[in-house]
């Protein structure tokens, strides 16, 4: 009995080890920041916060020293476009909260708010954090209305996962947005302008239960929307065909207060120079490269090193369940033309900037949140591993289901069912 | 072995003696006497090698598929065929001479499990020919009678280094039908393209799939339901393949026996059942694996592989002593709950076990970087402890998939005498900054990075935007 409660107090504490100050040096360290690269740095990791880093060595009297000689050090990577927290398994299996049907509540779908439905027991957060994903913005892929709802920045850590709530709107205006509103471009830009229009209208006034109000929307869509049009909330337009795109910069010189971020871009390259003009940053997949309908005609692999070559903000990561993948698509868009160091930013501080969460996440720069991993190499590579990951300043247990599945059957007929083992 | 059909492992047969069943060229006799031919292949290959000049490869690293490695080496092919590796190749007048310091050669990757041209790029309802999902049981289809050749994922797919494949329908049947093993050379008809001799595949599936599609249908609509649909298909072939072997003991002792009626459904399943027709089985779970072994010693066929298995690592020795090949996903899981305990080390994990272990697709991107996959899959092997070389490894992209395809003799290694279909690789195809830099099919260089006027470009691209671009 004594030693069944033994492993029940384990397994309570296993995820993180109790908060401590933490050294590490000898390593490479992109910091993302001011300081660029530093070779053969200190990284000093106070009160779960960076406190510095340094190149040598410095005092560290008072920290757990960690050894990285040899390795390399990033911010933690950052899920540009997730449903991390959101759902377990999409198909078949029960409660998905990142999709909705339409509801009463809201008529545009921009009320809705991930806030509510995060779940850091998702066995996701430990199977993306130990491969070096500390945070993610996670939203509803599909609420069949015009926007996906309210989406958050999270931290992948068990206890605290919000760093954001609210923290951007999304909507599409390619094939599929056309498809689900009123089946046309027509329609759904008409209605989106409207929207637009109602909001900025609505700025200041009050919208308590008692006052009038005859806009199409909801009053608690349009409490959504009313910082969308004051460029607080970032919206996210997902587009692909270079006549959308174009569509996106007019909306954007309609309504110069909205801070618009594209998704996907997929024709983005054909049109570069305006996009940087109008500084519209963009979330892209690097290995889409195939004309899955005739608004992607020209999807190439080139798309995110052209477009940061005329100066257009790349981010890259989008997936849930194998975010920890963005590494891999980074690695081809290198491959295909996008600077190393850029590669890197795409998963990391581009990402904390079109968020506008870039003071607390994406670098490691003093006083930032101390989420880092410490990789054996080059962390684009395919043959180099996350070893060591730390959120918030925690040094994270690296296990997850996974692991422990592999190690259950890492020796198969060892004379008693496999299912005694608990690696 | 898995190239000549033998089933070394099943010797329970059950009274099927009499199966020695219809083969291409066997003949029945009409009443005038006459024969009468089945053609069991009657839609043949068109396909034609393309006339190059022979090649030699200098200074450079090879990888031959079959776990050997050697670096700094020279590689000659001439006439459609790799004529030797070592320093002692010398060039003709007429040879091209690559000097290749600093990249790799290796086999042509070959992807067990694609569905280009029956789910084409562009998508949508009008090109959604991958599922005849009318029936849980449809083994008269054939898949090569979906595929559009226009599908711009076939140059896609050539540019990652993809030399042949097989192309299967999709999952949601028990039996799906007949897939197709093709060359990844551009074509007009799929005729142009099928791999000459390859054997046909046949697409069966377990699990999730073939109940939800058919659970409000008729059924099945459960695991259950599956495994009775395919045991009564299995049963009904032998019955249909006794009808035969009956007809013919009659017809051969002078009577006048009555033609059975041909059913193109059983006559697939038939041939399955004797060899002629490899099976690939998708199958996620292990329990789902366990169970169709034993439908497969009951009725005394041979799984060639089963397909996405991402839980084999947990019945790895299994699958090891049935010598049934398991073709997955470096590290795709949890779309669904069959899948949701995939785990990042299961290729290597099989491996490692001494079953067949193979890198497949099933995705018109991941056919693209299919050699990705396999380095994503080395390296979780190493970092858990399991020692596999590279060049062993890339037995999972090439001579794994080739006997799995019944296409080992022709291809799926750099030995003497095979078919060339090489890939020059411009650094380590373990990198993911390795990019295929000239692919091979029988020699002839039909994909050439640095040339990009010379790419082929699908009729569908042809004067849209982006035509010639790089992909």
């Amino acid at each position: 009995m004594k030693r069944i409660i033994h492993l029940g107090v384990l397994f309570f504490y296993s995820a993180v080890t109790f908060a401590q100050d933490y050294a590490i040096v000898g390593a490479t360290v992109h910091t993302m920041g001011t300081q660029g690269k530093v070779e053969n740095a200190t990284i000093l990791i106070k009160d779960g916060k960076i406190q510095l880093v340094q190149n040598g060595n410095v005092p560290v009297a008072g920290y757990t020293l960690i050894h990285a000689e040899n390795k390399v050090i990033t911010p933690g990577l950052i899920g540009a476009k997730t449903q991390l927290g959101l759902v377990d398994v999409g198909f078949s299996a029960g409660t998905n909260d990142s999709t909705a049907e339409q509801t009463g509540f809201s008529n545009t779908g921009a009320a809705y708010d991930v806030a509510y439905a995060i779940n850091a027991d998702s066995s996701l957060f430990a199977i993306s954090r130990i491969a070096g994903v500390t945070s993610a913005a996670t939203s509803m892929s599909d609420t069949h209305q015009l926007f996906a709802g309210q989406g958050a920045i999270i931290s992948l850590n068990d206890n605290s996962p919000l760093l954001k709530p609210k923290a951007f709107i999304s909507v599409q205006v390619g094939n599929a947005g056309a498809d689900a509103i009123g089946g046309s471009r027509a329609v759904l830009w008409t209605n989106l302008d409207a929207i637009i229009a109602e909001a900025k209208f609505a700025i200041g006034k009050s919208l308590s239960p008692s006052d009038e109000w005859h806009g199409d929307m909801s009053k608690a869509d349009i409490k959504a929307m009313i910082p969308v049009v004051q460029g607080k909330t970032p919206l996210l337009i997902d587009a692909r065909r270079k006549a959308d795109i174009q569509q996106v910069i007019a909306f954007k010189q309609r309504n110069p207060n909205i801070k618009v971020v594209l998704l996907y871009a997929t024709e983005g390259w054909r049109i570069a120079d305006e996009l940087a003009a109008n500084k519209i940053s963009v979330i892209l997949d690097p290995e889409s490269n195939l004309p899955y309908e005739f608004d992607q005609l020209a999807a190439t692999l080139s798309n995110a090193g052209r477009l940061d070559k005329a100066g257009v903000d790349v981010a890259i990561g989008m997936e849930t369940h194998n975010i920890r993948l963005a590494r891999q698509h980074a690695g081809n868009a290198v491959a295909n033309g996008l600077p190393w160091e850029k590669g890197l930013a795409a998963l990391t501080i581009n990402v904390a900037k079109l968020y506008e969460v870039d003071a607390l996440v994406g670098s490691l720069e003093v006083g930032k949140q101390a989420d880092l991993v410490i990789w054996s190499g080059d962390p684009l590579e395919l043959t180099e591993s996350a070893e060591q990951v730390f959120i918030k300043g925690e040094k994270i247990v690296m296990e997850s289901r996974q692991t422990k599945l592999r190690d259950r059957y890492l020796k198969l007929n060892t004379g008693k069912p496999q299912q005694f083992s608990r690696p | 072995m898995l190239v000549k059909l033998k089933k070394p492992l099943l010797l329970l047969t059950i009274g099927l003696s009499a199966l020695t069943l219809v083969s291409c060229e066997e003949s029945t006799k009409k009443p005038t006497g006459e024969a009468v031919k089945f053609d069991l292949n009657p839609f043949p290959s068109n396909y034609h090698v393309i006339d190059y000049p022979p090649v030699l490869f200098t200074n450079v690293n090879v990888l031959d598929g079959i776990g050997g490695y050697f670096e700094n080496t020279s590689v000659l092919i001439s006439a459609g065929k790799i004529i030797g590796i070592g320093t002692e190749m010398s060039a003709k007048s007429d040879t091209l001479t690559v000097d290749a310091r600093g990249k790799w050669l290796t086999p042509g990757i070959i992807d067990v499990h694609s569905h280009l041209g029956v789910y084409p790029s562009p998508s949508g309802n009008a090109h959604s020919d991958g599922n005849e999902a009318t029936a849980p049981v449809t083994a008269q289809v054939w898949a090569e009678h979906s595929i559009w050749p226009q599908d711009p994922g076939f140059q896609r797919a050539l540019a990652g280094g993809i030399t042949a494949m097989q192309i299967l329908p999709g999952s949601a049947n028990l039996v799906g039908g007949r897939g197709v093993t093709v060359k990844n050379m551009p074509g007009t008809t799929v005729q142009d393209m099928k791999f000459p001799n390859a054997p046909y595949g046949l697409k069966m599936a377990c699990g999730e799939n073939p109940k939800r599609v058919y659970g409000s249908k008729g059924g099945p609509s459960t695991r259950m339901g599956n495994v009775a649909g395919y045991r009564q298909s299995w049963a009904d072939a032998q019955d249909y393949q006794r009808s035969w072997d009956k007809y013919y003991v009659e017809f051969e002792a002078g009577k006048d026996p009555k033609v059975p009626k041909r059913d193109l459904k059983l006559e697939t399943l038939a041939l399955a059942l004797k060899g002629e027709i490899l099976v690939h089985m998708h199958c996620y779970r292990a329990d789902d694996m366990g169970t169709m072994l034993d439908v497969m010693k009951e009725f005394n066929y041979k799984i060639t592989s089963f397909h996405h298995a991402v839980e084999s690592y947990k019945i790895a020795d299994r699958l090891a002593v049935d010598g049934v090949c398991s073709s997955m996903w470096a590290d795709w899981w949890g779309f669904k709950l069959e899948a949701y305990d995939g785990i990042q080390e299961n290729i290597p994990m099989v491996h490692a076990a001494k079953a067949c272990a193979i890198v497949h697709s099933d995705s018109e991107l991941g056919i693209q970087r299919l050699n990705q996959e396999a380095s994503k899959a080395w390296t979780n092997g190493k970092n858990a402890g399991l020692d596999i070389s590279e060049a062993d490894a890339w037995q999972w992209l090439s001579s794994n998939p080739a006997k799995a395809l019944g296409i080992f003799e022709q291809t799926g290694s750099l030995e003497n005498g095979k078919n060339a279909d090489v890939v020059l690789w411009s650094a380590n195809p373990f990198s993911v900054y390795a990019q295929a830099e000239q692919v091979y099919i029988d020699g002839a260089l039909v994909f050439d990075r640095n040339k990009p006027t010379e790419w082929p470009v699908s009729d569908f691209e042809l004067g849209q935007p982006g035509e010639g671009d790089s992909k």
